[in-house]
């Protein structure tokens, strides 16, 4: 069989149909589609991986016995310990901490530096990663970050704004905190030498974000979480606080109903090391790579849900769990970058969702949940989506409306990250529409906290993805870098006065696992199924098969 | 309802390659490549960071984000018959036939310590902490092996000139990955010297918009405080009427 026949980077039959989205596109140019009523939208939710049959369980254990939680998620919930009790010698701590941080994303990064400028000294803080410090979805996060610092704007507003984008499930006083704290964090950037878009006055390019109805989000062309991730990690750096690479926590330590330290295993030599702290902060992100009902992810590599494991083991309270964000932008064709992150940044600046008969069909800035239905419904219920060789089906995005509707060269400047992408695998976007299907994108629900980070358990903090609550049961575009942002600066300031209290350090224990294995055991959970995974596996079938242990 | 499952089952079926691993059987063409020197036979059409798991390789290091963001995948391959180094983000790249390559898990490359807060925004900072700069041979080695195809010696010499907006600009796109920093002759830690002109642009190269001053001081001040309260207090119904009445901005 031959090769298939490319043009512009598509096979010759994906190629034809562009014309058709070509030919509608003048007429398409000055003409938007209606915004969804609260009806329209609660009917095309029903397709909804969050609300199709057969994804979803009641969770059988622990603190939130009863709720429900996807399969992947409630299976890992439900899962055995790395290691077994009397396997570990907790008697001599490798590190004593004031505050120890688990994940140096946005969230713990952030709350490193805060931490040190309420007095805490650097050589009393400790940030372990599971992988590179900033390999994260923070550093992944393109479109921006959301704060309300323009004249007609407010606080308000956008609390109200993400109220009804979660379906008016947030946490309100959490909610608040996010929404006030978000100008000083940009203030904060511009401290730290964050390179937002500027118009030449000084000003700063907002623009929409979907479900807002005010332009506030913040951008630094499409590589935001990159460039905050950047200089906060520079600062950090610059400020000699120690960290720790390839050291992922396997294991919280607790005496009673307090965290007192954790367990880290070294990825490459496999050896354990305790951590003894005064007060632990959370801050792993999220769950993508679990491939919830099989979506790709947009997510990191090392994105599974680690943090909510050990917590919730230990007794932390999880909340909305029931949720799961799926972006409605994630690259469907070419098959290297299926899955992939094509930011509502474009959809803000002119970009319009398109199908195969080239027809607008639906308003390009629902909330997520809802235009991601819009998509769904459009390929499997409608049958107007593009089939790419793989099997895939996806509409088309048209991107080159962004060079039409802003001036020749918009796509270059604001969306380099993007056009490379694409480029790299022969597609300009500026001048062809791109093949999107909904993704996989992100945790809404997590470790319930108030507006500090606190959970319920004493001397645990959590920022971030891993959190639920502030962003209820969906989440706002570029509400995630500002929640880390927000919440990783209050945990960072509450565990340096919780610390600055005088607060002494507790036993080193595993008593809440062995509590936990017991209720594994009476459960009749399969002794093989153990959390967390810490990185997903996707060597190839044939190996696998023929793979032998002997060394 | 049941239509709906399948919906799922099939957009599941359609990913399995990306989200479970690859089944030989799903596939039609091959390449070789020379993985540290071992060759393995790859489905075509992968990226480098695919066909090595699909070989066997589990990734510890040389994997972060996986979509061209975070630099961890830094990648040196040469083709079959060509004398050539290239260098690569495995994570957004096809494999080639023939492409012999090795990954970079680490570049211990200097990273200087600064408060920038206390540093003058002019030319001598950069010398201060990467006097180094000054052994730029304008090679253009750097500017090749970037993979985000950056021009890199340009920033470089306009560092040297004190140029902070070119640099910034010039660099803005940087992964950090280090490659750069690992195939400089004169030993320049080019992404790190960028941070520190980038940090130095975005803080003292343009005011700070009054709108923002203005907001963050009316926070502190405590001016949206009684409106949170009474929000805070609010019922379903009012909150949905709230969210309901809102006014759209003009485009």
């Amino acid at each position: 069989m031959a090769e298939l026949k490319f043009i512009e980077g598509y096979p010759e039959y994906m190629y034809e149909l562009i014309k058709v989205v070509e030919q509608t596109r003048a007429k398409r140019k000055d003409y938007t589609p209606k915004a969804m009523t609260m009806e329209e939208r609660e009917d095309v939710l029903k397709v909804h991986p969050d609300y199709a049959e057969g994804g979803k369980r009641a969770i059988n254990i622990g603190v939130n016995k009863g709720d429900i939680a996807p399969n992947e998620v409630a299976d890992l919930l439900e899962a055995y310990p790395l290691i077994e009790e009397g396997e570990i010698d907790l008697r001599k701590p490798d590190y004593t901490t004031d505050i120890l941080i688990i994940g140096g994303g946005l969230a713990g990064t952030t709350a490193a530096i805060w931490a040190n400028d309420q007095g805490v000294p650097k050589e009393n803080i400790l940030l372990v990663n599971k992988l590179r410090h900033g390999d994260a979805n923070s550093i992944m996060a393109q479109g921006g970050t959301q704060a309300a610092d323009r004249e007609n704007d407010s606080p308000v507003i956008h609390f109200i704004d993400a109220l009804g984008g979660g379906h008016f499930t947030n946490k309100p006083d959490v909610l608040q905190t996010l929404v006030e704290d978000a100008p000083l964090i940009i203030d904060w950037l511009i401290d730290l030498g964050a390179m937002f878009d500027r118009e030449e006055n000084g000003d700063f390019v907002e623009i929409w974000g979907g479900g807002t109805c005010r332009k506030r989000m913040h951008a630094c062309r499409d590589y935001t979480g990159l460039e905050e991730l950047r200089v906060i990690r520079d600062e950090f750096k610059s400020r000699e606080i120690p960290s720790l690479e390839y050291e992922p926590v396997i294991e919280l330590l607790t005496d009673s109903d307090r965290v007192t330290g954790a367990l880290l295993w070294n990825f490459e030599t496999g050896e354990y090391k305790i951590v003894e702290a005064t007060a632990t902060i959370i801050a792993t992100g999220g769950f993508g790579r679990l491939h919830i009902r099989g979506f790709p992810t947009t997510n990191h590599y090392g994105a599974t849900c680690d943090g909510v494991v050990i917590a919730y083991r230990a007794g932390a309270r999880l909340r909305d769990t029931d949720t799961v964000q799926y972006h409605p932008t994630g690259a469907a064709y070419p098959q290297q970058i299926i899955g992939l992150l094509l930011t509502e940044k474009l959809r803000s600046m002119g970009a319009q969702p398109v199908n195969k008969d080239g027809e607008a069909f639906v308003f390009p800035l629902e909330p997520r949940d809802v235009e991601a239905s819009a998509f769904i419904r459009e390929c499997y219920v409608r049958d107007k989506g593009v089939v790419t060789p793989t099997g895939m089906r996806g509409v088309w995005l048209d991107t080159p409306l962004i060079d039409i509707k802003n001036g020749k060269g918009t796509v270059d400047k604001a969306f380099p990250g993007m056009k490379r992408m694409f480029a790299r695998f022969g597609i300009d976007m500026a001048k062809y529409p791109v093949l999107v299907f909904p993704t996989l994108h992100y945790q809404n629900g997590g470790v319930e906290t108030d507006p500090w980070g606190k959970t319920n358990l004493e001397g645990l903090w959590v920022a971030g993805e891993v959190s639920g609550g502030v962003h209820g049961k969906n989440r706002l575009m570029g509400n995630s870098t500002l929640d880390c942002i927000v919440f990783g600066r209050k945990a960072g300031i509450s565990t340096a006065e919780y610390v600055k209290s005088g607060k002494k350090r507790g036993k080193l224990t595993l008593e809440h696992m062995k509590k936990y294995v017991k209720l594994l055991k009476e459960a009749g959970i399969p002794k093989e199924r153990k959390a967390p995974i810490l990185l997903p596996d996707y060597r190839g079938k044939r190996v696998l098969a023929r793979m032998i242990d002997v060394f | 309802m049941k239509k709906q499952k399948s919906i799922m089952e099939i957009i599941a079926e359609a990913n399995k390659a990306v989200t479970t691993g690859i089944d030989e059987k799903d596939i039609e063409y091959w390449v070789m490549i020379y993985i540290m020197g071992r060759a393995y036979k790859v489905p075509a059409g992968l990226t480098i960071m695919q066909a090595m798991e699909y070989a066997g390789y589990r990734f510890i290091r040389s994997a972060g984000c996986r979509a061209g963001f975070c630099g961890a995948c830094a990648t040196v391959f040469r083709k079959i018959g060509d004398y050539k180094l290239q260098t690569a983000m495995a994570c957004q790249t096809k494999v080639e036939d023939g492409m012999y390559l090795v990954q970079i898990p680490f570049t211990p490359a200097e990273k200087a310590a600064y408060n920038i807060g206390k540093e003058p925004y002019d030319v001598s900072v950069l010398f201060k902490y990467y006097p180094e700069l000054a052994r730029c041979l304008s090679c253009n080695t750097c500017t090749k092996a970037c993979p985000q195809d950056l021009e890199v010696m340009d920033y470089v010499q306009a560092a040297i000139k004190g140029d902070f907006t070119a640099v910034a600009e010039g660099s803005f796109e940087c992964i950090q990955c280090g490659l750069c920093a690992i195939r400089c002759p004169a030993e320049i830690v080019q992404y790190n010297m960028a941070q520190l002109a980038r940090r130095m642009f975005g803080r003292y190269g343009s005011k700070r918009p009054e709108s923002l001053s203005k907001r963050v001081k009316e926070v502190k001040e405590g001016k949206y405080e009684k409106d949170f309260r009474k929000l805070l207090s609010a019922t379903m119904e009012e909150f949905k009427k709230l969210y309901a009445d809102r006014e759209r901005e003009k485009d």
